[in-house]
């Protein structure tokens, strides 16, 4: 260890409350740091993973963040229908592999419920081409029976063989509610990070099972009984939207210029990645925020240390004209502090990176079970390392500020100890 | 550095100081000559121009008027960083609070002039631990304390370690500025032999400056300041 180095590390531990306060500080703002931009790029992964192996989404014509936003995130309502006949023209169109119809509108105790039938649960995919998967039970096979999101099944405490009341439209109010119709739970979904989880599943054929005797868009009476309703076959009329899987990639805008100009009926097709590009961007001012916040964090910490350095250096004065006494030039006074400044701030980085791998290993698996978000205990990235070096720079440039000083004090005071 | 070649070690001719912002000057010094291996003890009350002095010679201030010259070298016409590097080289200095670093331990604190200085470093022969231990020895430190951080010695014990730092590698010029005021007379006439004994063997100079005339007959010379600065007279 050469001498400044040596003499900087001794001085500091002989100050160590500070020292290691002012350690604490840059490690608390380095893992706000990097926590939020761990969350900041979880959130956007998790995000576009949403929805996976889905070529095309299809629904009745509209812009496409308001078409995702409906079919994929539940969120707001579609603005039109698509026939049913559509729906079998494209299913079986020949470059189309398989198609999932949704069809939604309805809720139970403020969850979507949404229509849709075998090849929902065969080939829904998410996160990196994730399949659905069931925790308890199977997928459902008649028409009063319902598969619910982890979610669901958490937030409300159901189990397999639960019955459940679906309310008409999305307010969950007493004369809205498909009261003389219960459905039984048979399936609960694990746990996918996506709005699967916060939906409740019933066959395309239910859907419209409940319906009968609602077509004004209110109970006018005079409704069928389960037992009657089941002695008929439901043919669906309208979907709200499919999810279209091509046999090839290749073929996708060709479907999607088909579909857009299809004469029969006004349909949009778009590509999800595209339209979560386009609907993440409309987000970035919230990510933004996030970022500036966390700089904020690490400017307050770095402040922190800087003021906890110049308040030592008044106390230092004595210890400084010592050094100057015994030979140390102004230069080596300069560099003692700077030395600190630079060593506090990496003590700091290397705290905070390890607090972080804590608190992540500690968390990842809490937040995998509640949300499905699967937090990777990943090296840090490319953005991270240079993050750190911006603020192991910034903490060496602070260091600067003290060190001036008791080079100029220094100068000024010589050998002669004011204290 | 040669330390006989020099028939003088310290020169000075027609010094003048005045401090920034005053109007006459603190020192005036027509003329002072010490030679190398000397032994000067310079008294005089507080307030006499003693620190201005030292300041002078460490070449921590430089005059305004005439040359300090140490070991042949002007100081005023030295940069500053020279200066530096010249007081790191040639002379070790015992303040009269000891001034040792507290967060060091005793051997730490001798040796700590080595680290800035390359000569003085140099001049050690052998390991600079040992021969810091060995310094310890001869002034007589319980070498059960050389690990020991200083602030748990005793005032006499601080002070011989502040004099083996100032010995280490064999500085050309010591100055001990007030050294034994914290002491009482005992200590303090066996602390003076034995600095005197190891400056005699480490070759160099002594300058000791103290308010203290008993301390006078140890010494081979004496100035008194206040005859020394002719500031009364030509002010």
């Amino acid at each position: 260890m050469s001498p400044t180095l040596s003499l900087a590390w001794k001085s500091a531990r002989n100050r160590k409350v500070t020292a290691i306060l002012t350690i604490l500080t840059v490690a608390i703002s380095v893992i706000l740091l990097l926590g939020v931009e761990r969350i900041r790029t979880e959130a956007k992964s998790s995000f576009a993973n949403t929805i996976s192996g889905t070529d095309l989404i299809v629904g009745g014509r509209s812009g496409q963040v308001n078409l995702l936003l409906y079919s994929v995130f539940r969120i707001g309502n579609a603005t039109n229908n698509i026939d049913w006949r559509s729906y079998q023209e494209f299913s079986q169109h020949r470059s189309v592999d398989w198609a999932i119809p949704i069809s939604l509108g309805d809720s139970h105790k403020g969850f979507r419920v949404m229509g849709t039938n075998h090849s929902y649960f065969e080939h829904y995919r998410y996160g990196k081409k994730q399949n659905l998967a069931f925790t308890d039970g199977q997928e459902f096979n008649n028409l009063f029976e319902a598969v619910i999101g982890a979610d669901v099944a958490k937030k409300l405490g159901y189990q397999i063989g639960t019955e459940i009341i679906i309310a008409h439209g999305i307010s969950d109010v007493g004369f809205s509610r498909h009261d003389n119709l219960p459905f039984k739970v048979v399936g609960i979904l694990a746990p996918t990070g996506t709005p699967v989880d916060k939906t409740v599943h019933v066959s395309l054929e239910a859907i419209e099972a409940i319906h009968v005797g609602w077509e004004s868009g209110a109970n006018l009476g005079n409704n069928p009984t389960a037992e009657q309703l089941a002695e008929l076959n439901f043919q669906p009329k309208q979907i709200t939207a499919m999810l279209v899987g091509l046999k090839s990639k290749i073929q996708t805008f060709a479907l999607q210029r088909q579909i857009n100009t299809y004469n029969k009926e006004p349909l949009s097709a778009i590509l999800p990645g595209v339209a979560l590009h386009e609907l993440w961007g409309m987000m970035s001012v919230a990510e933004q925020a996030l970022m500036a916040v966390s700089v904020f964090v690490v400017i307050a910490g770095l402040l922190g240390m800087l003021s906890s350095l110049l308040t030592s250096l008044q106390e230092r004065r004595r210890e400084m004209a010592i050094l100057r006494a015994m030979g140390a030039r102004p230069r080596h006074v300069f560099s003692l502090l700077i030395l600190e400044a630079s060593a506090l701030t990496f003590i700091g980085l290397i705290v905070g990176i390890l607090g972080l791998y804590t608190l992540l290993a500690i968390a990842a698996p809490i937040i995998q079970q509640n949300y499905g978000i699967n937090l990777t205990m990943m090296t840090l990235s490319h953005y991270e390392l240079s993050l750190l070096a911006m603020v192991q720079g910034a903490g060496t440039v602070i260091g600067f500020i003290p060190a001036l000083r008791a080079y100029k004090q220094s100068l000024s005071d010589g050998m002669t100890i004011r204290v | 550095m040669d330390k006989t070649r020099n028939p003088v070690i310290i020169k000075l001719n027609q010094v003048k100081y005045t401090w920034p912002g005053n109007n006459v000057p603190t020192l005036n010094i027509p003329h002072l000559t010490i030679k190398p291996g000397e032994h000067l003890f310079i008294k005089g009350p507080s307030g006499c121009g003693k620190s201005t002095l030292l300041s002078l010679l460490t070449g921590i201030n430089t005059t305004t008027e005439g040359q300090v010259e140490v070991l042949g070298e002007d100081l005023s016409q030295m940069s500053g960083s020279r200066r530096d590097k010249f007081r790191a080289d040639n002379i070790g200095y015992i303040f009269q609070q000891f001034n040792l670093l507290p967060y060091l331990s005793v051997i730490e604190n001798v040796v700590l002039p080595c680290q800035f200085s390359h000569q003085r470093k140099a001049q050690v022969t052998g390991d600079l631990h040992a021969n810091a231990a060995h310094l310890l020895d001869k002034l007589h430190l319980d070498k059960t304390l050389r690990d020991k951080p200083v602030v748990e010695l005793s005032i006499g014990q601080q002070q011989r370690v502040a004099a083996a730092r100032a010995l280490i590698g064999n500085p050309a010029l010591i100055i001990a500025d007030e050294p034994t005021s914290s002491l009482d007379y005992d200590n303090r006439s066996a602390f003076i032999e034995l600095l005197l004994e190891q400056v005699n063997q480490a070759n160099s100079t002594l300058l000791f400056v103290s308010h203290d005339p008993t301390l006078e007959p140890l010494f081979d010379r004496s100035i008194d300041l206040r005859e020394l600065n002719q500031i009364g007279e030509k002010a």
